[in-house]
């Protein structure tokens, strides 16, 4: 089983260490993405002070940590093309990957996860910094991040959150197989961040959506990569519901993988390397 | 049996066609009209271990898309090709796991790498143990002289020193059959030589099979014991070097040197095919006039201060080859 992965957790192991260079890049998304969570939450505590229901869906402060959870792990959302295979498409140099001996979904897929969690770390331990220490130090106390409100639902949520990963990767893989059709694919892009940030809940946590688009949201699986193990974290979710939740993930993970196999073996064959 | 075996190779691209301007874009929205271009048409040969192949042919003959093929990265239309006994697109990974590829004009190291983590991340790929690893990356280093490389990110060689890691990667997994396409492309004399002695090295010593594509006719005359040639998709000559000259051509090169440049030179049976001063090159056939007879006939009709009889090199051989067969494509 080692042997068999080994070719793969290299693959990760090379890409996470060369990511992790971006260091200038991640310091300056860190600064818009701070501002922008600081205006969600200032828009929730808007709505949250004028309204006249009893009872919300969702907790204020439960809405912050929601909120800062999203932008301490945006870049593990499945929302951007990996720039490197994008090239590689466009040049016809993917072909040759075809020389390697193995298997090139686990190979792309080996490369999302590389991906999905090294510009995360870069970023997720000074933005959990900022919502745990630094907002209650200049009096903004009810913006926090507050921990996991419980020892239950803090193991529920890393349980939850691999599975996240896992299913980002997926979702990841197969926006990347896109580019083997329309090699530009801004197009495809744009959709897709907006379907992402929508319907994973980055935008507006999930349970404030419409009662009609419960449903709706509820069995898609973007809420797999942020919405569910955010609401486990601030308990949102009972920690009874985690098993639900992982077969959820796993379960969308599954099929996006067979999807995404079937689908790159189609555009490989596709595929024409320029040149006789 | 032999170690690869081509039968009737048929592939086939369809290539997007449209009217040059404005209007033909316009149309081309409506109506998508495509060519079909035949990059091989039915071609078959056979190698067997440890033959050292050179496989030529003007540009877009379909050199590249037959490696393509053998190399598993490409899906023939039609025809049977086996290479050690696996058809390369069907069993693709064990198939690739054997052979080593190396393209001249794209590496296959990790641009942002220091070329030893490049061959690391290959061993793990390949799944090399560790023992076989470490013999066969401390040969390639001693060989390609590879040392002072080795903490270099590829992005920072020059084309020769990327030349020789990238040999030396796509040997770390002690390949049976080594695939190298154009692998002298933009090298200067010294790396050329460096390539050369390392490739000839490696096929008689350890007997691996060789099978190069080159458009440098020196690789070939250095190397290659035979020479495929292709053009338009079909195999147009295979066998020796000798073979290929006789096969376009039975043409000697009397070169002399005149003493006077103005002499006029009129031999039957000689054409001058070239005038430099006080050198002059006069062609023949031999089986027309024996060397010996039209040496004796320019040396009793003028003063020579030196002369030599040569074969035409490959280079114009191959030329007329392929001007011989529709010309380049």
């Amino acid at each position: 089983m080692a042997r068999a992965l080994q070719p793969y957790a290299a693959v990760v192991g090379v890409r996470f260490r060369m990511l992790l260079q971006y260091r200038a890049a991640a310091l300056a998304g860190l600064w818009t993405q701070l501002v922008f969570g600081m205006v969600l939450i200032m828009i929730y505590e808007g709505f949250y002070r004028s309204s006249t229901a009893d009872v919300q869906p969702m907790a204020f402060p439960q809405v912050a940590s929601y909120v800062w959870l999203g932008q301490a792990l945006l870049a593990m959302l499945p929302w951007n093309i990996d720039r490197e295979l994008h090239a590689m498409v466009r040049s016809g140099a993917v072909a040759y990957e075809l020389c390697r001996p193995v298997d090139l979904y686990g190979l792309w897929y080996a490369r999302a996860v590389a991906h999905r969690t090294a510009p995360t770390v870069l970023r997720a331990v000074p933005m959990v910094m900022f919502a745990t220490v630094v907002l209650p130090l200049v009096g903004l106390d009810e913006w926090r991040l507050e921990p996991p409100v419980s020892l239950a639902a803090g193991a529920g949520f890393a349980l939850a959150l691999g599975c996240a990963l896992a299913l980002a990767c997926a979702i990841s893989t197969l926006v990347n197989i896109t580019m083997l059709w329309t090699i530009q694919n801004d197009g495809v892009l744009i959709i897709v961040t907006s379907v992402v940030s929508l319907l994973s809940g980055l935008l507006v946590p999930l349970p404030l959506l419409p009662d009609w688009a419960q449903p709706v949201v509820r069995w898609l699986p973007f809420a797999g990569v942020l919405d569910l193990p955010y609401r486990i974290y601030n308990g949102h979710i009972a920690p009874d519901g985690l098993p639900l939740v992982l077969a959820r993930q796993l379960g969308w993970t599954l099929a996006l993988v067979a999807l995404g196999r079937w689908w790159l073996g189609r555009g490989m064959r596709r595929l024409v390397v320029q040149g006789g | 049996m032999p170690q690869i075996v081509v039968e009737g190779l048929v592939k086939t691209f369809t290539v997007p066609e449209r009217a040059p301007g404005l209007w033909g874009a316009v149309r081309g929205i409506a109506r998508r009209r495509v060519r079909t271009v035949r990059a091989l048409d039915g071609v078959s040969f056979a190698i067997e271990r440890g033959e050292l192949v050179g496989y030529i042919g003007p540009n877009g003959a379909g050199k590249s898309t037959t490696v393509k093929v053998l190399a598993g990265i490409l899906v023939p239309d039609g025809g049977r090709c086996e290479v050690a006994g696996r058809v390369p697109w069907k069993q693709r990974i064990a198939h690739v796991g054997d052979i080593g590829v190396v393209f001249g004009h794209r590496t296959q190291l990790w641009w942002d790498l220091p070329v030893v983590e490049s061959f690391d991340l290959l061993r793990d790929i390949y799944r090399v143990p560790a023992d076989r690893y470490a013999r066969a990356r401390d040969a390639m280093i001693a060989l390609l002289d590879l040392e002072p490389l080795l903490d270099v990110p590829v992005r920072q060689l020059s084309l020769g020193q990327r030349m020789r890691c990238d040999l030396a990667a796509a040997l770390l997994h002690a390949p049976a059959i080594l695939f190298l396409d154009e692998p002298t492309i933009g090298l200067d004399a010294v790396s050329k030589l460096a390539v050369r002695d390392f490739v000839k090295q490696l096929n008689r010593e350890h007997g691996v099979t060789v099978i190069l594509t080159t458009h440098d006719m020196d690789d070939i005359e250095a190397l290659c014991t035979r020479v495929v040639v292709i053009a338009s998709g079909k195999i147009l000559s295979d066998g020796g070097l000798a073979e290929l000259r006789a096969q376009v051509t039975r043409e000697r090169w009397l070169t002399v040197d005149l003493v006077d440049p103005d002499a006029a030179l009129d031999e039957p049976g000689a054409t001058v095919i070239k005038r430099d001063g006080h050198r002059a090159c006069l062609a023949f056939d031999p089986q027309v006039v024996a060397p010996a007879e039209l040496i004796r006939r320019v040396t009793s009709r003028h003063a020579i201060s030196d002369l030599f009889v040569e074969n035409p090199p490959i280079e114009t051989i191959v030329a007329r080859l392929y001007a011989a067969h529709g010309g380049p494509v």
